[in-house]
């Protein structure tokens, strides 16, 4: 790894060693060494099928539930491989939240959206879900258009609005990390730009990894930048620096749209 | 539009009309040949009288309401539970070759005829019971049994379709948020599922009116009120099978008034199932 750890940012909170992962005998990850600091956006960049969706999901061992997947390396959290069969899935899944690519809007009311994590870590006080929902939904900015209609439906949202719900269900059980898989690519421009300034202000708080394929939104939205190709990692480092002065001439070609 | 798709296009409107004007004239029939006995017993003595025995001129019918609503509803309590446990367990826990297997063994049951579903009632289930908690065995809970067992298939299949019909971004939601199986189930897939397994119930509900064969043969057939699930009955589908192979004039025409009966019922019942569906 180069110098990502401790410069922007806050001590790493997980960090790849090593890390393979094989789909039955095809190998989609060849060795993954990676940081990824406290209160900082880490950016995962790279052309469709290079692996970015697998390695997300493999922080929070959502890979687990494919049939025929093998791991081998270690990604470290806690101070502990996650791999390690001592791990509590509910405990991790709880501190590494996850956000999909289409927002995973249950078919329940917004209360329950949100509510329905907390309740998985075995909270069932009433007072201390309505806190626990109403924190949630203020840390994504949705209380003030919602408070009224906690019980509705949360079909009834907007697209962004969804999006924004699966976030405030992420952070409801205090996670340290949150992963977005290309969280924006259901948005338009619009509500796209109001997730960017939401990411920016989990920031603060939290160790953030999203996955996309827009290039203007890694340069603007990030601090890191890591630029994967067919399972290996080709760059990772400043985002501006991956994005003016790329050390590796695959990066050059990527980010200047020549590599697709 | 080509000569071809007019000629199709007539030919599945006439099939269509020719459906429904055959159901039309069914209800037409039961009305007519059925309404006369409701005008002489009276609606109220009829549908309220508690002795049935045509011989002396009595038309109650309400032992039959009472024993179709006592078999109907102990029939969803034994197959529901059961059918929805049994989807339940096919799509969400089964390895997909074990559902692969079980699924179509199931759905066999439905082609299996009711007499056979009786005859293993008569000879197996009503000798247990009468042995093991008493009575005659002829019994509610006979029926019940039997019956709960020849709803499973549609129970199974339908509730199945909708539990397999819930996305897969929904579980895999729930599991991201530190969920086991069970909890992915009980507080997403089956709220998903559930207007699809409310309409598994309401089928499953209409075969067990309707099921006639196999009840006959356990049931016991006692024109009395049941009051413990011990009792024998008989429904209002039993009714009508037993005694119109030799009843005349008057009897006859209450048979067919039974049938009025049912047929009101069974609308009430879809009716209500499929509002409760919708207030939900
Ligand atoms: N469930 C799976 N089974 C087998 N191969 C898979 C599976 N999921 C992804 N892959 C393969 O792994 C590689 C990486 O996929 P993915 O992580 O989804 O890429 P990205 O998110 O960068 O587009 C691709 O070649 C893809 O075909
Ligand atoms: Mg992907």
């Amino acid at each position: 790894m180069r110098d990502v750890a401790g410069e922007a940012g806050g001590a790493v909170k997980v960090e790849a060693k090593g890390f393979r992962l094989y789909y039955g005998e095809f190998q989609a990850l060849k060795g993954l060494d990676a940081a990824f600091p406290d209160k900082s956006i880490t950016a995962i960049i790279g052309p469709s099928g290079c692996g970015k969706s697998t390695f997300l999901r493999s922080i929070n061992r959502m890979n687990d539930l494919i049939e025929g997947v093998r791991v081998a390396g270690e990604i470290v959290y806690g101070g502990k491989n996650i791999y390690d069969p001592s791990v509590d899935l509910t405990w991790l899944r709880s501190r590494i939240g996850m956000v999909f690519q289409r927002p995973v809007a249950f078919p329940l009311s917004i209360y329950d959206n949100v509510a329905c994590a907390p309740r998985v870590q075995g909270i069932t006080k009433k007072s201390e879900l309505d806190q626990i929902v109403e924190r949630s939904l203020k840390g994504v900015g949705l209380w003030d258009d919602v408070k009224d209609d906690l019980r509705k439906p949360a079909g009834g949202l907007s697209l962004g609005n969804q999006q924004k719900l699966c976030i405030a269900r992420a952070i409801s059980t205090n996670p340290d990390v949150i992963l977005l898989d290309e969280p924006a690519s259901a948005l338009d421009p619009m509500a796209t730009l109001r997730l960017e300034d939401l990411m920016w202000e989990l920031r603060e708080n939290y160790c953030l990894v999203i996955v996309t394929h827009n290039m203007q939104q890694a340069s603007r939205a990030s601090d890191y930048t890591m630029f994967m190709l067919d399972g290996e990692i080709v760059e990772m480092g400043h985002t501006r620096q991956v994005f003016t002065n790329p050390r590796d001439p695959r990066t050059e070609r990527y980010v200047t749209g020549k590599l697709v | 539009m080509s000569r071809k798709e007019k000629f199709a296009e007539i030919a599945l409107t006439v099939v269509g009309l020719t459906s429904v004007a055959v159901l039309a004239l069914i209800i037409f029939f039961i009305f007519k040949e059925g309404s006369p006995a409701l005008a002489h017993v009276g609606l109220g003595r009829f549908v309220g009288g508690t002795r049935w025995s045509p011989g002396k001129g009595q038309f109650g019918i309400l032992p039959m309401i009472v024993g179709s609503f006592f078999v109907t509803f102990g029939a969803l309590l034994t197959g529901v539970p059961l059918g929805l446990g049994c989807a339940l367990y096919l799509s969400e826990f089964a390895p997909r070759k074990t559902a692969a297997v079980l699924k179509p063994l199931v759905e066999i049951l439905a082609g299996i005829p009711s007499v056979v579903f009786g005859f293993i009632g008569l000879t197996v289930i009503v000798p247990l019971i009468r042995d093991h908690l008493g009575g005659p065995g002829f019994s509610v809970l006979a029926s019940a049994i039997v019956l709960g067992v020849m709803i499973l298939p549609t129970m199974v299949s339908i509730s199945y379709d909708a539990l397999r019909a819930v996305p897969q971004v929904y579980r895999e939601g729930m599991l991201a948020v530190g969920a086991n199986q069970w909890q992915t189930v009980t507080s997403v897939v089956l709220p998903a599922a559930r207007p699809g397994i409310l309409a598994a119930g309401i089928l499953s509900m209409g075969r067990a009116v309707g099921e006639t064969m196999a009840v006959i043969m356990v049931a016991g057939n006692a024109t009395i009120i049941p009051v413990s699930f011990l009792d024998p009955v008989r429904t209002l589908t039993s009714n009508i099978a037993l005694e119109m192979g030799y009843a005349t004039g008057l009897h006859r025409q209450a048979l067919f008034a039974t049938g009025i009966v049912l047929f009101v019922i069974i609308g009430a019942l879809n009716i209500l199932a499929r509002a409760f569906i919708r207030s939900r």
